[in-house]
């Protein structure tokens, strides 16, 4: 190996590195002890419980789908981080990223293990989150953090119509176990709610599996460091939500609307993607389209029904995952080694890279689908379950071959080119072999695919027929993996494909010109993204300017306009209007107390002079104390009195600092404003006269009189509720107000160092 | 009477809504200081009115006289008028400090926290 060069020099990141390593390895070791379990028809299943109320438990569930996962997940978990800590060695930050990428691998199994609706949703969002910040790890740059905002906001969405959807099925179906709700049978397909279900869980599906129209944020969020790229954007959580469209299917298959929006979204997905992915020149964004096109072939499979189209629907998986994690991480040691990864700058590589090479010439054969490789069975299942589709035969098996002539075409292009054909320029570094560590990954996945290829027999039994008996239940018939199947139809359309993706292949450089073209002509969803991320921000400008305009009377305006609104209409809806008041026992002595009090009340609102305006409040404040004391209450009579003093005295001492009322020049009347103060003193006054119809419920103050000197011994009733049966609220009210005191002291004691005394001139204007 | 005092309280709580809704803060704080008052005032009045019967107990007695005032009202209303007066003060002084640091009392021009679209 040449690891001469001084940027592989193993700088390492200590014990940061190895642990996750060693985390990953021994959860693949301790799923890998479920292997027999599971080959021999059973499951596992456990339970904590958790908000039992709500009935959500902390439930796990291992099956074929979930164990397939599971292994997938924790495996090439393993080799990427092993990958990584190489990768990114001596980089500042790698104890976040080691701890972001692990977070991210243990949510990720929860997901595909949880057995609790809720649960999923949960470890679901979790690799949102653990998503958004591994696309953003690359923070510094604008186009990091935007792919990051974007892939969270798709898959957020996505997510939250997901919730809404999962929490209709688990009340629909009176559990949220979803081992439970997939026994059901037919009822839940029948059933009024199944539509609305269905679309709710499928726009998480598809936005998490980025399938058209959702699949915009695939492609942007390789911003990511490549280990990310591979186990995040290909082989796990992008698959989050096929799996979840396999976990529902024994509940959720077989309907037209099933079987046409997969088949359809799917099939759409995979041919539009593989062409994008030929257009594309930077390797990276080539392999995230066909991610996309792979993702929208496991959707398709998983919209049929017969055996072929299960059994292609687990072998893709598997098989897809190791090639495309190999082939990313192919692609990182590439960018590592020369400092590119533009198509048309590489070439010559093999000489200088030639255990990459090795590994890159694997993975692509098992991407193009050729034998002995296990790509070549996993397309001949695909053809052959598109063949014994019911009702989209023709449809499937012509969105089949188009994406997998292009795949064959996009794998000369990622692995072929860049290897074994001239320079197309110069390359940023003079490139050389990354270390053992990096490559480890990628050549034992590129191998994997051959050997399982040989030998499908090791996959066959263990993970695809019982994941093919959790779909499609006793009546299962998984297929068998072979290599030669016989002169079929199959084969025949295999040989069209290598036929058609070698000619692809061939003309690749004038067809992505064209392809250039057509593309800056198409409507282009990224763009659309911005552009409705900019009208959500000035709608949300709008919307402030109109809710927020800063100005204090709008606000209290509004207050008092909800208050006049709430309570006036209560006492309509409820035809609480009192009727005439009964005005009999009136004194002319309450009468001029009356006048007065309205008369201070007035000419406070009316006057321009400070003066004037105290004397008016005066005259109110005392007019209450008069109250008081008429109608036999001394106490309240003496603080109102008191209070009132200190009011009066209060301002007058803050009149000496402050303008005058003068703000316009003159008096201005306010209709609006009138109108609406009108209104709530009418409010008040009905709703008080409402009060007073009814008859006075007593008892609490029988209770205080009949106990105030047994039990209190005092003779004064108010006092005694007071300071003893309710001396908690006035310790309160006393601790109010010496709070009021010291924050009004801390304000006082600041006044010459306000920041911001240099703005007079709003005075002066 | 208490019919009469529903009216009156009514008058006040409009002549203390018209005055906050003012743009001078300072009739804000005289708005606030009325419409304290007209609050205590209807505690006070739907508890009923009764004349020249405070809630005492005659020496020699274990209860008061039946008929005497509603005791209940005047005890939270002794409460509110305290708790008023904190908020009144407090008002106040912070209306004060406003203007000290900012140099006016018209609040459509108190815009430091939610500065026109212009300015910021």
């Amino acid at each position: 190996m040449t690891t001469s060069d001084t940027t592989d020099a193993p700088r390492g990141n200590g014990v940061t590195g190895l642990v996750p390593i060693a985390v990953a390895a021994s959860l693949f070791a301790y799923f890998c002890t479920f292997l027999p379990v599971i080959a021999a028809g059973d499951v596992a299943r456990l339970v904590w419980e958790w908000v039992p109320s709500l009935s959500i438990s902390l439930s796990f569930y291992v099956d074929g789908l979930s164990l397939t996962f599971a292994l997938l997940i924790s495996g090439i978990g393993t080799l990427v981080l092993l990958y990584a800590n190489s990768y990114l060695a001596g980089h500042p930050q790698f104890g976040r990223f080691a701890l972001f990428l692990t977070s991210f691998m243990l949510a990720m199994l929860g997901l595909v293990l949880a057995d609790n609706l809720i649960a999923l949703f949960v470890f679901w969002e979790l690799t949102t989150i653990t998503s958004y910040l591994l696309i953003g790890f690359g923070h510094e740059t604008t186009k990091g953090r935007r792919s990051a905002l974007q892939a969270l906001f798709v898959t957020g969405a996505g997510a939250l119509v997901l919730l809404a959807g999962l929490i209709l099925l688990g009340f629909t179906a009176g559990t949220f176990e979803l081992s439970e709700i997939n026994k059901m049978g037919p009822e839940l397909k029948s059933h009024a709610l199944y539509l609305p279900i269905l679309i709710l869980i499928l726009a998480g599906a598809f936005t998490k599996s980025a399938q058209f129209p959702f699949h915009f944020w695939l492609p942007n969020a390789m911003a990511a460091p490549t280990p990310v790229s591979a186990f995040l954007h290909s082989a796990t959580m992008v698959k989050a939500g096929v799996y979840l469209m396999a976990r529902v299917y024994p509940a959720f298959s077989g309907t037209e609307v099933w079987i046409w929006t997969l088949t359809i979204a799917g099939g759409f997905t995979a041919v539009f993607a593989s062409i994008l992915a030929l257009r594309q020149t930077d390797l990276k964004q080539t392999l995230a389209y066909t991610t996309l096109m792979a993702l929208g072939t496991l959707t398709m499979m998983l919209g049929q029904s017969g055996g072929y189209a299960m059994t292609a629907f687990v072998t893709f998986l598997i098989t897809h995952s190791l090639y495309k994690a190999s082939l990313f991480l192919m692609i990182g040691c590439v960018d590592h080694g020369t400092g590119t990864r533009e198509a048309d700058i590489l070439g010559g590589l093999a000489r200088a890279m030639p255990v990459t090479a090795f590994a890159a010439a694997l993975a692509a054969l098992s991407m193009a689908g050729l034998p002995p490789f296990v790509g070549f069975i996993a397309k001949e299942l695909a053809y052959a379950g598109s063949l014994e589709a019911p009702s989209s035969t023709t449809l499937m098996a012509a969105a089949s071959l188009a994406a997998n002539a292009l795949m064959f075409a996009v794998a000369g292009v990622v692995a072929f080119k860049p290897f074994w054909r001239p320079t197309g320029g110069e390359m940023p570094h003079k490139p050389h072999e990354a270390g053992g560590a990096m490559l480890l990954g990628p050549v034992l996945l590129a191998v994997l695919g051959l050997v399982f290829g040989l030998m499908p027999g090791l996959i066959q039994g263990a993970l695809i027929n019982p994941t093919v008996v959790g779909f499609m239940g006793e009546t299962a018939d998984p297929k068998t993996l072979k290599l030669w199947a016989g002169f079929n139809v199959p084969l025949y359309l295999s040989l069209a494909t290598f036929a058609i993706g070698l000619v692809l292949y061939i003309g690749h450089g004038p067809l992505r010109a064209f392809l250039t073209r057509a593309d800056a002509a198409a409507p282009n969803f990224d763009r659309g993204w911005d552009s409705f991320l900019n009208g959500l921000k000035a709608f949300a400008s709008w919307q402030t300017r109109i809710i927020q305009p800063g100005v204090l009377r709008y606000y209290i305006f509004a207050t008092f306009a909800v208050v006049l609104i709430a309570l006036g209409g209560t006492l309509i809806l409820k035809d609480a209007i009192p009727g005439a008041p009964d005005l009999e026992g009136i004194t002319w002595k309450n009468v001029a107390l009356m006048v007065l009090m309205i008369s201070g009340a007035l000419l406070t609102t009316v006057t321009d002079s400070r003066i004037t305006a105290m004397a008016g409040l005066g005259v109110v404040g005392m007019g209450v104390a008069v109250i008081f004391i008429v109608f036999a209450a001394p106490d309240v009579a003496i603080t109102q009195l008191l209070v009132e003093t200190l009011v009066v005295v209060l301002v007058a001492v803050a009149l000496l600092r402050l303008p005058s009322l003068k703000m316009t020049g003159h008096f201005a009347f306010r209709p609006l404003d009138a109108l609406l103060s009108a209104g709530v003193g009418l409010v008040v006054t009905l709703i008080l006269l409402a009060v007073l119809a009814t008859p006075i419920d007593r008892r609490l103050t029988d209770y205080f009189e009949v106990t105030s000197w047994p039990e209190a011994f005092g003779r004064n009733v108010v006092n005694v509720i007071l300071v003893d049966f309710r001396a908690l609220d006035t310790f309160g009210e006393i601790a109010v107000v010496v709070i009021a005191a010291l924050s009004a002291y801390a304000l006082l004691r600041t006044t010459d160092k306000g920041p911001a005394r240099g703005i007079p001139e709003a005075d002066e204007k | 009477m208490e019919a009469l005092l529903a009216i009156s309280i009514g008058v006040l709580v409009a002549a203390a809504v018209y005055l906050m809704l003012a743009r001078h803060v300072l009739r804000f704080i005289f708005g606030l200081v009325l419409i304290s008052n007209a609050a205590n005032l209807t505690i006070f009045t739907a508890g009923r009115l009764t004349e020249g019967m405070p809630p005492l107990i005659e020496l020699g007695q274990v209860a008061p006289d039946p008929g005497v005032a509603n005791a209940l009202p005047q005890a939270l209303v002794l409460t509110a008028i305290v708790i008023g007066f904190g908020l009144f003060a407090f008002a106040l002084i912070l209306m004060f400090r406003a203007y000290t640091t900012l140099g006016t009392l018209d609040s459509d021009e108190m815009r430091i926290a939610e500065p026109r679209e212009d300015d910021a």
